[in-house]
Protein backbone atom coordinates (compact mmCIF):
# COMPACT_ATOMS: atom_id res chain seq x y z
CA UNK A 1 0.00 0.00 0.00
CA UNK A 2 1.49 3.22 -0.78
CA UNK A 3 0.41 6.43 1.83
CA UNK A 4 1.97 9.27 1.14
CA UNK A 5 1.38 11.63 4.32
CA UNK A 6 -0.29 15.25 3.71
CA UNK A 7 2.44 18.01 2.73
CA UNK A 8 2.27 20.70 5.39
CA UNK A 9 2.31 17.83 8.44
CA UNK A 10 5.49 19.51 10.06
CA UNK A 11 7.34 17.17 12.14
CA UNK A 12 5.75 17.71 15.47
CA UNK A 13 8.48 19.21 17.26
CA UNK A 14 7.39 16.70 20.67
CA UNK A 15 8.08 14.07 19.04
CA UNK A 16 11.07 11.65 20.39
CA UNK A 17 14.08 10.47 18.21
CA UNK A 18 14.55 6.89 18.58
CA UNK A 19 12.37 3.54 17.67
CA UNK A 20 9.15 2.30 18.91
CA UNK A 21 10.22 0.67 22.02
CA UNK A 22 9.88 3.95 24.05
CA UNK A 23 6.64 6.20 24.20
CA UNK A 24 7.29 9.39 25.92
CA UNK A 25 4.40 10.11 28.30
CA UNK A 26 3.39 13.41 27.68
CA UNK A 27 1.85 11.96 24.30
CA UNK A 28 -0.79 11.64 26.60
CA UNK A 29 -1.11 14.27 28.85
CA UNK A 30 -0.80 17.71 26.19
CA UNK A 31 -3.86 19.55 24.48
CA UNK A 32 -1.70 20.23 21.69
CA UNK A 33 -1.08 16.88 20.95
CA UNK A 34 -4.51 15.76 20.57
CA UNK A 35 -5.44 18.90 18.77
CA UNK A 36 -2.73 17.68 16.08
CA UNK A 37 -4.13 13.94 16.00
CA UNK A 38 -7.62 15.75 15.57
CA UNK A 39 -6.28 17.10 12.16
CA UNK A 40 -3.58 15.29 11.17
CA UNK A 41 -5.43 11.61 11.96
CA UNK A 42 -8.71 11.61 12.23
CA UNK A 43 -9.31 14.37 9.86
CA UNK A 44 -6.10 13.09 7.97
CA UNK A 45 -5.54 10.12 5.46
CA UNK A 46 -6.82 7.10 7.29
CA UNK A 47 -10.49 5.20 7.84
CA UNK A 48 -12.57 5.91 10.47
CA UNK A 49 -15.23 3.80 11.61
CA UNK A 50 -18.75 5.61 11.50
CA UNK A 51 -21.52 3.10 11.53
CA UNK A 52 -22.92 -0.02 10.33
CA UNK A 53 -25.08 -0.64 7.08
CA UNK A 54 -27.29 -2.35 9.52
CA UNK A 55 -28.28 0.69 10.91
CA UNK A 56 -29.42 2.61 7.13
CA UNK A 57 -31.32 -0.07 6.06
CA UNK A 58 -33.21 1.78 3.66
CA UNK A 59 -33.19 5.42 1.80
CA UNK A 60 -33.56 8.21 4.33
CA UNK A 61 -31.99 6.15 7.61
CA UNK A 62 -29.34 8.23 9.40
CA UNK A 63 -26.88 7.80 12.33
CA UNK A 64 -25.22 10.44 14.36
CA UNK A 65 -21.30 9.48 14.87
CA UNK A 66 -18.03 11.17 15.36
CA UNK A 67 -14.73 11.45 13.36
CA UNK A 68 -12.50 11.50 16.24
CA UNK A 69 -14.14 14.80 17.77
CA UNK A 70 -15.89 15.87 15.03
CA UNK A 71 -19.79 15.26 14.62
CA UNK A 72 -20.88 13.54 12.00
CA UNK A 73 -24.02 12.75 10.22
CA UNK A 74 -24.01 9.35 8.16
CA UNK A 75 -27.39 8.91 5.83
CA UNK A 76 -28.48 6.54 3.02
CA UNK A 77 -29.87 8.62 0.77
CA UNK A 78 -32.81 7.33 -2.39
CA UNK A 79 -29.79 6.48 -4.93
CA UNK A 80 -29.06 3.68 -2.23
CA UNK A 81 -25.63 5.35 -1.55
CA UNK A 82 -24.13 6.00 1.99
CA UNK A 83 -23.15 9.63 2.61
CA UNK A 84 -21.55 11.16 5.55
CA UNK A 85 -20.87 14.80 6.22
CA UNK A 86 -19.92 17.35 9.26
CA UNK A 87 -22.68 17.45 11.51
CA UNK A 88 -22.31 21.47 11.76
CA UNK A 89 -24.68 23.79 10.31
CA UNK A 90 -22.85 26.07 7.61
CA UNK A 91 -24.94 29.21 9.65
CA UNK A 92 -23.82 29.10 13.16
CA UNK A 93 -22.02 25.93 13.40
CA UNK A 94 -25.07 24.70 15.32
CA UNK A 95 -25.45 20.66 15.47
CA UNK A 96 -28.01 19.93 12.33
CA UNK A 97 -28.96 16.72 13.73
CA UNK A 98 -29.32 16.28 17.40
CA UNK A 99 -30.80 12.56 17.83
CA UNK A 100 -28.82 9.09 17.73
CA UNK A 101 -30.40 8.42 14.33
CA UNK A 102 -33.45 7.69 12.86
CA UNK A 103 -35.16 8.55 9.02
CA UNK A 104 -35.48 11.44 7.59
CA UNK A 105 -36.28 13.15 4.53
CA UNK A 106 -33.91 15.88 4.99
CA UNK A 107 -32.46 17.47 7.97
CA UNK A 108 -32.96 20.95 9.27
CA UNK A 109 -31.19 23.18 12.06
CA UNK A 110 -33.46 23.81 14.77
CA UNK A 111 -31.64 27.28 15.10
CA UNK A 112 -32.80 29.22 11.83
CA UNK A 113 -34.17 26.21 10.05
CA UNK A 114 -31.79 26.11 7.62
CA UNK A 115 -31.98 23.01 5.74
CA UNK A 116 -29.70 20.03 4.13
CA UNK A 117 -30.19 17.43 1.96
CA UNK A 118 -29.19 13.65 2.88
CA UNK A 119 -25.62 13.91 0.94
CA UNK A 120 -24.98 17.31 2.93
CA UNK A 121 -25.78 20.22 0.62
CA UNK A 122 -27.08 23.17 1.73
CA UNK A 123 -30.92 23.63 0.41
CA UNK A 124 -32.69 26.08 2.11
CA UNK A 125 -31.98 29.31 3.98
CA UNK A 126 -34.88 30.70 5.90
CA UNK A 127 -36.46 33.88 5.20
CA UNK A 128 -33.44 34.00 2.02
CA UNK A 129 -35.33 36.54 0.59
CA UNK A 130 -36.39 38.72 3.55
CA UNK A 131 -39.55 39.57 4.67
CA UNK A 132 -41.39 42.23 2.18
CA UNK A 133 -38.80 42.71 0.28
CA UNK A 134 -36.72 43.80 3.48
CA UNK A 135 -33.47 41.94 5.13
CA UNK A 136 -32.84 38.37 3.52
CA UNK A 137 -29.27 37.06 2.21
CA UNK A 138 -27.64 38.96 -0.42
CA UNK A 139 -28.79 37.67 -3.78
CA UNK A 140 -25.10 36.17 -4.59
CA UNK A 141 -24.92 34.23 -2.07
CA UNK A 142 -24.00 30.78 -3.17
CA UNK A 143 -25.99 27.90 -1.20
CA UNK A 144 -23.80 25.24 -3.51
CA UNK A 145 -20.36 26.63 -1.90
CA UNK A 146 -21.38 26.67 1.35
CA UNK A 147 -22.15 23.67 3.47
CA UNK A 148 -20.78 21.15 5.90
CA UNK A 149 -17.83 19.19 4.95
CA UNK A 150 -18.34 16.54 3.42
CA UNK A 151 -16.63 12.61 4.41
CA UNK A 152 -15.50 9.69 1.40
CA UNK A 153 -17.47 7.09 2.25
CA UNK A 154 -16.66 2.92 2.04
CA UNK A 155 -18.32 0.26 3.40
CA UNK A 156 -16.82 -3.09 3.53
CA UNK A 157 -18.61 -5.69 4.98
CA UNK A 158 -21.56 -3.68 6.46
CA UNK A 159 -19.16 -1.67 7.72
CA UNK A 160 -19.10 2.42 6.56
CA UNK A 161 -15.96 4.37 7.46
CA UNK A 162 -15.03 7.95 5.96
CA UNK A 163 -12.23 9.75 5.78
CA UNK A 164 -11.99 13.19 4.79
CA UNK A 165 -9.00 12.54 2.63
CA UNK A 166 -8.26 12.41 -0.90
CA UNK A 167 -5.33 10.69 -0.44
CA UNK A 168 -6.14 8.02 1.37
CA UNK A 169 -5.86 4.75 -0.07
CA UNK A 170 -9.33 2.13 -0.90
CA UNK A 171 -10.63 1.05 2.01
CA UNK A 172 -9.57 -2.63 1.20
CA UNK A 173 -5.67 -1.56 0.73
CA UNK A 174 -6.08 0.42 3.58
CA UNK A 175 -7.01 -2.64 5.62
CA UNK A 176 -4.76 -5.10 3.78
CA UNK A 177 -5.16 -8.51 3.09
CA UNK A 178 -5.15 -10.64 6.47
CA UNK A 179 -7.56 -7.90 8.09
CA UNK A 180 -10.20 -7.68 5.17
CA UNK A 181 -10.29 -11.39 5.58
CA UNK A 182 -10.28 -11.40 9.02
CA UNK A 183 -12.93 -8.67 8.91
CA UNK A 184 -15.15 -11.07 6.09
CA UNK A 185 -14.63 -14.17 8.12
CA UNK A 186 -16.82 -13.02 11.19
CA UNK A 187 -19.16 -10.66 9.07
CA UNK A 188 -20.03 -13.05 5.88
CA UNK A 189 -24.01 -12.70 6.09
CA UNK A 190 -26.61 -9.95 7.14
CA UNK A 191 -25.97 -8.73 10.97
CA UNK A 192 -28.58 -7.70 13.59
CA UNK A 193 -27.89 -5.48 16.11
CA UNK A 194 -28.66 -6.93 19.67
CA UNK A 195 -27.44 -3.64 21.78
CA UNK A 196 -25.86 -0.54 21.99
CA UNK A 197 -23.76 0.57 24.92
CA UNK A 198 -21.18 3.51 25.84
CA UNK A 199 -18.54 3.12 27.93
CA UNK A 200 -16.83 6.07 28.94
CA UNK A 201 -12.97 5.57 30.15
CA UNK A 202 -10.93 7.85 32.52
CA UNK A 203 -7.84 8.09 30.16
CA UNK A 204 -6.47 9.34 27.11
CA UNK A 205 -7.76 7.02 23.95
CA UNK A 206 -4.37 6.06 22.62
CA UNK A 207 -3.77 3.82 26.07
CA UNK A 208 -7.23 2.11 25.26
CA UNK A 209 -6.39 1.19 21.26
CA UNK A 210 -3.10 0.19 22.58
CA UNK A 211 -4.38 -1.96 25.33
CA UNK A 212 -6.46 -3.92 22.10
CA UNK A 213 -3.16 -4.63 20.50
CA UNK A 214 -1.63 -5.40 23.52
CA UNK A 215 -1.65 -9.27 23.33
CA UNK A 216 0.85 -9.52 26.44
CA UNK A 217 -1.34 -8.80 29.22
CA UNK A 218 -4.37 -10.72 27.98
CA UNK A 219 -3.30 -13.84 30.55
CA UNK A 220 -1.97 -11.22 33.17
CA UNK A 221 -4.48 -9.25 33.92
CA UNK A 222 -7.47 -10.96 32.62
CA UNK A 223 -7.40 -14.10 35.11
CA UNK A 224 -11.32 -15.20 35.18
CA UNK A 225 -10.43 -17.94 32.14
CA UNK A 226 -7.42 -19.16 33.80
CA UNK A 227 -9.03 -18.72 37.62
CA UNK A 228 -11.98 -20.91 36.21
CA UNK A 229 -9.98 -23.19 34.34
CA UNK A 230 -11.05 -22.61 31.25
CA UNK A 231 -8.42 -21.98 29.34
CA UNK A 232 -7.05 -24.26 26.78
CA UNK A 233 -3.59 -25.36 27.22
CA UNK A 234 -3.59 -26.57 24.02
CA UNK A 235 -4.64 -23.21 22.10
CA UNK A 236 -2.75 -22.02 19.23
CA UNK A 237 -2.64 -18.38 17.93
CA UNK A 238 -0.69 -15.43 17.02
CA UNK A 239 -0.63 -11.90 16.14
CA UNK A 240 -0.80 -10.35 12.80
CA UNK A 241 0.16 -6.75 12.42
CA UNK A 242 -0.87 -4.88 8.75
CA UNK A 243 1.97 -3.46 6.80
CA UNK A 244 1.47 -0.22 7.80
CA UNK A 245 1.67 -1.21 11.50
CA UNK A 246 -1.47 0.13 12.07
CA UNK A 247 -4.33 -3.08 11.65
CA UNK A 248 -4.15 -5.80 13.90
CA UNK A 249 -5.51 -8.90 14.42
CA UNK A 250 -4.54 -11.24 17.73
CA UNK A 251 -6.66 -15.03 17.42
CA UNK A 252 -6.44 -17.96 19.30
CA UNK A 253 -7.88 -21.52 18.24
CA UNK A 254 -8.11 -25.21 19.16
CA UNK A 255 -5.87 -26.97 18.20
CA UNK A 256 -7.47 -30.41 17.20
CA UNK A 257 -4.30 -32.48 16.91
CA UNK A 258 -2.72 -31.43 20.58
CA UNK A 259 -7.03 -31.60 22.11
CA UNK A 260 -6.56 -35.30 20.69
CA UNK A 261 -3.27 -35.82 22.45
CA UNK A 262 -1.96 -37.17 25.49
CA UNK A 263 -1.15 -34.09 26.55
CA UNK A 264 -3.49 -32.26 26.40
CA UNK A 265 -6.22 -35.22 28.51
CA UNK A 266 -3.77 -34.86 31.62
CA UNK A 267 -4.32 -31.54 32.15
CA UNK A 268 -7.82 -31.94 31.61
CA UNK A 269 -8.11 -34.11 34.88
CA UNK A 270 -5.42 -32.07 36.43
CA UNK A 271 -7.51 -29.53 36.17
CA UNK A 272 -10.44 -31.21 37.57
CA UNK A 273 -8.84 -30.97 40.83
CA UNK A 274 -8.53 -27.12 41.24
CA UNK A 275 -10.93 -25.45 43.58
CA UNK A 276 -12.66 -22.84 41.20
CA UNK A 277 -15.15 -24.18 39.16
CA UNK A 278 -18.20 -22.75 36.95
CA UNK A 279 -21.03 -23.85 38.58
CA UNK A 280 -23.01 -22.88 35.50
CA UNK A 281 -20.90 -23.61 32.84
CA UNK A 282 -23.29 -23.54 30.10
CA UNK A 283 -21.52 -20.15 29.90
CA UNK A 284 -19.01 -21.38 27.60
CA UNK A 285 -20.45 -24.21 25.93
CA UNK A 286 -20.67 -22.45 22.74
CA UNK A 287 -20.40 -23.65 19.01
CA UNK A 288 -17.79 -23.70 16.39
CA UNK A 289 -19.80 -20.90 14.29
CA UNK A 290 -17.23 -20.17 11.91
CA UNK A 291 -16.29 -23.55 11.42
CA UNK A 292 -12.12 -23.10 11.83
CA UNK A 293 -11.46 -23.37 15.76
CA UNK A 294 -10.68 -19.91 16.27
CA UNK A 295 -12.02 -19.06 19.57
CA UNK A 296 -11.23 -15.54 20.03
CA UNK A 297 -10.23 -12.68 16.88
CA UNK A 298 -9.68 -9.45 18.04
CA UNK A 299 -8.86 -6.80 14.81
CA UNK A 300 -8.53 -3.47 15.12
CA UNK A 301 -8.08 -1.08 12.21
CA UNK A 302 -6.16 2.30 13.18
CA UNK A 303 -7.02 4.96 14.34
CA UNK A 304 -10.30 3.44 16.62
CA UNK A 305 -11.78 0.86 15.16
CA UNK A 306 -12.12 -2.92 16.82
CA UNK A 307 -14.04 -5.77 15.71
CA UNK A 308 -14.39 -9.03 18.57
CA UNK A 309 -14.55 -12.18 18.25
CA UNK A 310 -14.72 -14.11 21.64
CA UNK A 311 -16.42 -17.50 21.80
CA UNK A 312 -20.30 -16.63 20.12
CA UNK A 313 -20.39 -13.07 20.76
CA UNK A 314 -19.38 -10.68 17.84
CA UNK A 315 -19.01 -7.03 18.84
CA UNK A 316 -17.79 -4.00 17.34
CA UNK A 317 -16.07 -0.75 19.07
CA UNK A 318 -15.39 2.15 18.33
CA UNK A 319 -13.28 4.24 20.33
CA UNK A 320 -13.30 7.98 20.17
CA UNK A 321 -11.58 10.81 22.08
CA UNK A 322 -13.59 12.81 24.05
CA UNK A 323 -11.05 15.06 25.69
CA UNK A 324 -7.18 14.77 26.38
CA UNK A 325 -8.18 11.95 29.56
CA UNK A 326 -11.83 11.01 28.63
CA UNK A 327 -12.76 8.58 25.77
CA UNK A 328 -15.69 7.29 24.50
CA UNK A 329 -15.73 3.31 23.67
CA UNK A 330 -19.03 2.73 21.49
CA UNK A 331 -20.44 -0.68 21.73
CA UNK A 332 -22.71 -2.88 19.23
CA UNK A 333 -23.46 -6.13 20.06
CA UNK A 334 -24.43 -8.30 16.95
CA UNK A 335 -25.92 -11.52 16.22
CA UNK A 336 -27.00 -13.12 12.57
CA UNK A 337 -30.19 -12.89 11.25
CA UNK A 338 -30.34 -16.39 10.76
CA UNK A 339 -29.31 -16.83 13.97
CA UNK A 340 -31.18 -20.39 15.82
CA UNK A 341 -32.94 -19.48 19.34
CA UNK A 342 -30.51 -21.59 21.16
CA UNK A 343 -27.15 -19.60 19.35
CA UNK A 344 -28.61 -16.01 20.37
CA UNK A 345 -29.17 -17.45 24.20
CA UNK A 346 -25.30 -18.35 23.88
CA UNK A 347 -25.02 -14.89 22.65
CA UNK A 348 -26.54 -13.61 25.16
CA UNK A 349 -25.03 -15.69 27.79
CA UNK A 350 -21.41 -15.39 26.61
CA UNK A 351 -22.24 -11.57 26.45
CA UNK A 352 -20.74 -11.68 29.84
CA UNK A 353 -17.85 -11.61 28.55
CA UNK A 354 -17.75 -8.48 27.20
CA UNK A 355 -18.63 -4.66 27.53
CA UNK A 356 -18.53 -2.81 30.78
CA UNK A 357 -19.33 -5.76 33.25
CA UNK A 358 -17.04 -8.37 31.27
CA UNK A 359 -15.50 -11.23 33.04
CA UNK A 360 -12.51 -10.42 30.30
CA UNK A 361 -13.05 -7.16 29.95
CA UNK A 362 -13.92 -4.83 32.76
CA UNK A 363 -10.53 -4.49 33.73
CA UNK A 364 -9.43 -2.74 30.26
CA UNK A 365 -12.31 -0.34 31.15
CA UNK A 366 -10.15 1.00 33.93
CA UNK A 367 -6.05 -0.03 33.13
CA UNK A 368 -6.13 3.08 30.79
CA UNK A 369 -7.05 5.39 33.44
CA UNK A 370 -4.08 3.34 36.17
CA UNK A 371 -1.71 4.78 33.79
CA UNK A 372 -3.34 8.11 33.21
CA UNK A 373 -2.98 8.36 37.04
CA UNK A 374 0.23 6.54 37.13
CA UNK A 375 1.85 9.21 34.88
CA UNK A 376 0.74 12.19 35.95
CA UNK A 377 4.48 14.18 36.73
CA UNK A 378 6.41 11.74 34.15
CA UNK A 379 5.31 13.83 31.24
CA UNK A 380 9.43 13.67 30.57
CA UNK A 381 9.79 10.07 31.21
CA UNK A 382 8.80 7.04 28.51
CA UNK A 383 6.94 3.85 28.50
CA UNK A 384 9.00 0.75 27.57
CA UNK A 385 7.43 -1.09 24.46
CA UNK A 386 10.01 -4.09 23.95
CA UNK A 387 8.28 -7.44 24.96
CA UNK A 388 9.43 -9.64 21.94
CA UNK A 389 12.21 -6.94 20.70
CA UNK A 390 11.82 -3.98 18.39
CA UNK A 391 9.91 -5.35 15.56
CA UNK A 392 6.32 -5.03 14.18
CA UNK A 393 6.72 -8.08 12.30
CA UNK A 394 3.57 -10.94 12.72
CA UNK A 395 4.30 -13.46 14.74
CA UNK A 396 2.90 -16.82 16.87
CA UNK A 397 4.03 -15.90 19.62
CA UNK A 398 1.52 -13.38 21.28
CA UNK A 399 4.33 -12.80 24.31
CA UNK A 400 4.84 -9.53 22.73
CA UNK A 401 4.13 -6.21 21.64
CA UNK A 402 4.45 -6.01 17.88
CA UNK A 403 1.31 -4.82 17.37
CA UNK A 404 1.46 -1.52 19.97
CA UNK A 405 4.57 -0.86 18.25
CA UNK A 406 2.39 -1.51 14.85
CA UNK A 407 0.24 1.05 16.36
CA UNK A 408 2.86 3.82 16.83
CA UNK A 409 4.66 3.13 13.32
CA UNK A 410 1.25 3.94 11.82
CA UNK A 411 0.76 7.37 14.61
CA UNK A 412 4.41 8.69 14.00
CA UNK A 413 3.66 8.11 10.01
CA UNK A 414 0.38 10.01 10.45
CA UNK A 415 1.82 12.75 13.10
CA UNK A 416 4.95 13.31 10.73
CA UNK A 417 6.97 12.44 12.63
CA UNK A 418 9.16 10.30 10.35
CA UNK A 419 8.71 12.75 7.33
CA UNK B 1 -48.86 -20.63 53.35
CA UNK B 2 -49.66 -17.07 54.07
CA UNK B 3 -47.32 -15.56 52.44
CA UNK B 4 -48.70 -12.66 49.74
CA UNK B 5 -46.93 -10.37 47.79
CA UNK B 6 -47.86 -7.52 48.13
CA UNK B 7 -46.51 -4.36 48.51
CA UNK B 8 -44.85 -4.70 51.87
CA UNK B 9 -43.18 -7.85 51.06
CA UNK B 10 -41.60 -6.32 47.61
CA UNK B 11 -40.24 -3.39 50.78
CA UNK B 12 -38.57 -6.12 52.66
CA UNK B 13 -36.88 -8.12 49.45
CA UNK B 14 -35.96 -5.16 47.74
CA UNK B 15 -34.39 -3.51 51.10
CA UNK B 16 -32.77 -6.79 51.74
CA UNK B 17 -31.13 -6.80 47.65
CA UNK B 18 -29.84 -3.43 48.04
CA UNK B 19 -28.31 -4.09 51.93
CA UNK B 20 -26.88 -7.03 50.37
CA UNK B 21 -25.06 -5.24 47.88
CA UNK B 22 -24.22 -2.12 49.60
CA UNK B 23 -22.94 -4.31 53.05
CA UNK B 24 -20.72 -6.07 50.10
CA UNK B 25 -22.84 -9.54 50.90
CA UNK B 26 -23.05 -10.32 47.44
CA UNK B 27 -23.51 -14.17 48.29
CA UNK B 28 -26.77 -13.87 50.36
CA UNK B 29 -27.96 -11.54 47.50
CA UNK B 30 -27.90 -14.19 45.27
CA UNK B 31 -29.81 -16.37 47.52
CA UNK B 32 -32.80 -13.44 47.09
CA UNK B 33 -33.54 -15.09 43.39
CA UNK B 34 -34.94 -18.26 42.51
CA UNK B 35 -32.94 -21.34 41.45
CA UNK B 36 -33.82 -20.42 37.26
CA UNK B 37 -34.00 -16.77 37.57
CA UNK B 38 -33.53 -14.25 35.20
CA UNK B 39 -31.24 -11.47 36.04
CA UNK B 40 -29.75 -8.74 33.37
CA UNK B 41 -28.96 -5.46 33.62
CA UNK B 42 -29.47 -3.51 30.21
CA UNK B 43 -30.58 0.65 29.42
CA UNK B 44 -33.71 2.22 28.63
CA UNK B 45 -32.31 2.78 24.56
CA UNK B 46 -32.00 -0.74 24.73
CA UNK B 47 -35.32 -1.72 26.31
CA UNK B 48 -37.17 0.90 24.24
CA UNK B 49 -35.84 -0.40 21.22
CA UNK B 50 -36.61 -4.09 21.88
CA UNK B 51 -32.83 -4.89 22.05
CA UNK B 52 -31.90 -8.27 24.03
CA UNK B 53 -28.29 -7.64 24.53
CA UNK B 54 -27.05 -7.29 28.37
CA UNK B 55 -24.17 -6.15 30.22
CA UNK B 56 -24.86 -9.00 32.72
CA UNK B 57 -26.76 -12.00 31.99
CA UNK B 58 -27.76 -14.37 34.11
CA UNK B 59 -30.49 -16.94 33.38
CA UNK B 60 -29.74 -19.14 36.41
CA UNK B 61 -29.15 -18.28 40.64
CA UNK B 62 -25.58 -20.85 39.94
CA UNK B 63 -24.45 -17.87 37.45
CA UNK B 64 -25.12 -15.71 39.45
CA UNK B 65 -23.05 -16.98 41.81
CA UNK B 66 -20.31 -17.86 39.37
CA UNK B 67 -20.05 -13.89 38.86
CA UNK B 68 -20.01 -13.40 42.29
CA UNK B 69 -17.16 -15.78 42.87
CA UNK B 70 -14.97 -14.20 39.46
CA UNK B 71 -15.62 -10.59 41.50
CA UNK B 72 -14.09 -12.16 44.39
CA UNK B 73 -11.12 -13.75 42.83
CA UNK B 74 -10.55 -13.26 39.27
CA UNK B 75 -11.67 -10.02 38.18
CA UNK B 76 -9.39 -6.95 39.01
CA UNK B 77 -10.88 -3.82 39.54
CA UNK B 78 -10.69 -0.88 42.35
CA UNK B 79 -11.97 -1.09 45.41
CA UNK B 80 -15.24 0.46 45.25
CA UNK B 81 -18.96 0.10 46.61
CA UNK B 82 -22.38 1.33 46.29
CA UNK B 83 -25.22 2.85 48.40
CA UNK B 84 -28.79 2.27 46.83
CA UNK B 85 -31.55 4.39 47.01
CA UNK B 86 -34.32 2.56 46.23
CA UNK B 87 -37.75 4.21 45.63
CA UNK B 88 -41.25 2.61 46.65
CA UNK B 89 -42.61 -0.63 44.68
CA UNK B 90 -45.83 -0.51 42.04
CA UNK B 91 -47.28 -4.13 42.35
CA UNK B 92 -48.42 -4.80 39.01
CA UNK B 93 -50.15 -7.54 37.24
CA UNK B 94 -49.88 -10.81 38.04
CA UNK B 95 -48.05 -13.72 35.87
CA UNK B 96 -48.29 -17.20 35.82
CA UNK B 97 -45.88 -17.82 38.46
CA UNK B 98 -46.49 -14.77 40.55
CA UNK B 99 -46.00 -10.40 40.07
CA UNK B 100 -44.82 -7.85 38.19
CA UNK B 101 -43.71 -5.32 40.16
CA UNK B 102 -41.61 -1.45 38.90
CA UNK B 103 -39.24 -0.39 41.55
CA UNK B 104 -36.85 3.11 40.69
CA UNK B 105 -33.15 3.35 42.48
CA UNK B 106 -30.29 5.19 42.48
CA UNK B 107 -26.45 4.10 42.84
CA UNK B 108 -24.32 6.20 44.29
CA UNK B 109 -20.65 4.79 43.87
CA UNK B 110 -17.96 5.14 46.59
CA UNK B 111 -14.10 5.03 45.23
CA UNK B 112 -11.22 3.96 46.96
CA UNK B 113 -9.74 7.63 46.78
CA UNK B 114 -12.91 9.07 48.22
CA UNK B 115 -14.83 10.36 45.12
CA UNK B 116 -19.25 9.84 46.03
CA UNK B 117 -20.37 10.15 42.48
CA UNK B 118 -23.85 9.52 41.19
CA UNK B 119 -23.14 6.18 39.34
CA UNK B 120 -26.67 4.90 38.21
CA UNK B 121 -30.42 5.71 38.28
CA UNK B 122 -32.92 3.20 36.84
CA UNK B 123 -35.83 1.03 37.69
CA UNK B 124 -36.05 -2.88 38.44
CA UNK B 125 -38.91 -4.52 36.49
CA UNK B 126 -39.20 -7.90 38.76
CA UNK B 127 -41.19 -10.69 38.40
CA UNK B 128 -41.52 -11.87 42.47
CA UNK B 129 -42.76 -15.09 43.46
CA UNK B 130 -43.26 -17.27 46.60
CA UNK B 131 -40.69 -19.89 46.44
CA UNK B 132 -40.42 -22.81 47.96
CA UNK B 133 -43.78 -22.26 49.63
CA UNK B 134 -43.40 -19.69 51.56
CA UNK B 135 -40.06 -17.04 50.83
CA UNK B 136 -40.61 -14.12 48.49
CA UNK B 137 -37.52 -14.53 45.69
CA UNK B 138 -36.83 -12.72 43.03
CA UNK B 139 -37.90 -14.97 39.82
CA UNK B 140 -36.84 -12.39 37.73
CA UNK B 141 -35.21 -8.77 37.64
CA UNK B 142 -34.40 -6.61 34.16
CA UNK B 143 -32.36 -3.39 35.65
CA UNK B 144 -33.29 -0.59 33.17
CA UNK B 145 -30.49 2.18 33.41
CA UNK B 146 -31.46 5.57 32.53
CA UNK B 147 -28.41 6.47 31.35
CA UNK B 148 -27.08 4.57 28.37
CA UNK B 149 -23.59 5.02 29.27
CA UNK B 150 -21.29 2.89 32.00
CA UNK B 151 -18.40 5.35 33.54
CA UNK B 152 -15.62 2.99 33.33
CA UNK B 153 -16.95 -0.46 34.27
CA UNK B 154 -19.70 -2.18 35.98
CA UNK B 155 -18.30 -4.54 38.44
CA UNK B 156 -20.32 -5.06 41.21
CA UNK B 157 -24.09 -5.57 40.19
CA UNK B 158 -26.77 -3.08 40.35
S1 LIG C 1 -27.09 27.82 13.03
FE1 LIG C 1 -28.16 26.49 11.78
S2 LIG C 1 -29.60 27.78 10.88
FE2 LIG C 1 -28.50 29.16 12.09
FE1 LIG D 1 -7.71 -6.71 27.85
Amino acid sequence: MSVTAPANNAPLTFWPPGNLTRVPYHLYQEPAVLDAEQQRIFEGATWNYLCLEAELPQPGGYRTTFLGRMPVVVARDSDGEVYAFENRCSHRGALIVLDDGGTARDFQCVYHAWRYDRQGNLKGIAFQNGVNGEGGMDPAFCMKSHGPRKLRTSVFCGLVFGSLSDDVPDLEDYLGPEIARGISRVLHKPVQILGRFKQTLPNNWKLYVENVRDTYHASLLHVFFTTFRLNRLSQKGGVVVSECGGNHISFSAIDPIAENGEDYKTEELRSEKDDFKLEDATLLKGIDEFGDGVTLQILSVFPGFVLAQIQNTIAVRQVLPEGLETTALNWVYLGFQDDTPELRTMRHKQSNLIGPAGFVSMEDGAVGGFVQRGIASAGAQEAIVEMGGDSVRSQSSRTTEASVRGFWKAYRFHMGADS
Amino acid sequence: MSVAIDTTGALALNAHCARCIDNDELEAWTQLFTEHCLYRVTTADNHAQGMEASLIYADSRAMLNDRVLSLRTANVYEKQRYRHLVGLPSLLEDTPRGRRSETPFVVVRIMRGGETSLFATGRYLDELVIDGGDTLRLASRVVVCDSHNIDTLLAIPL
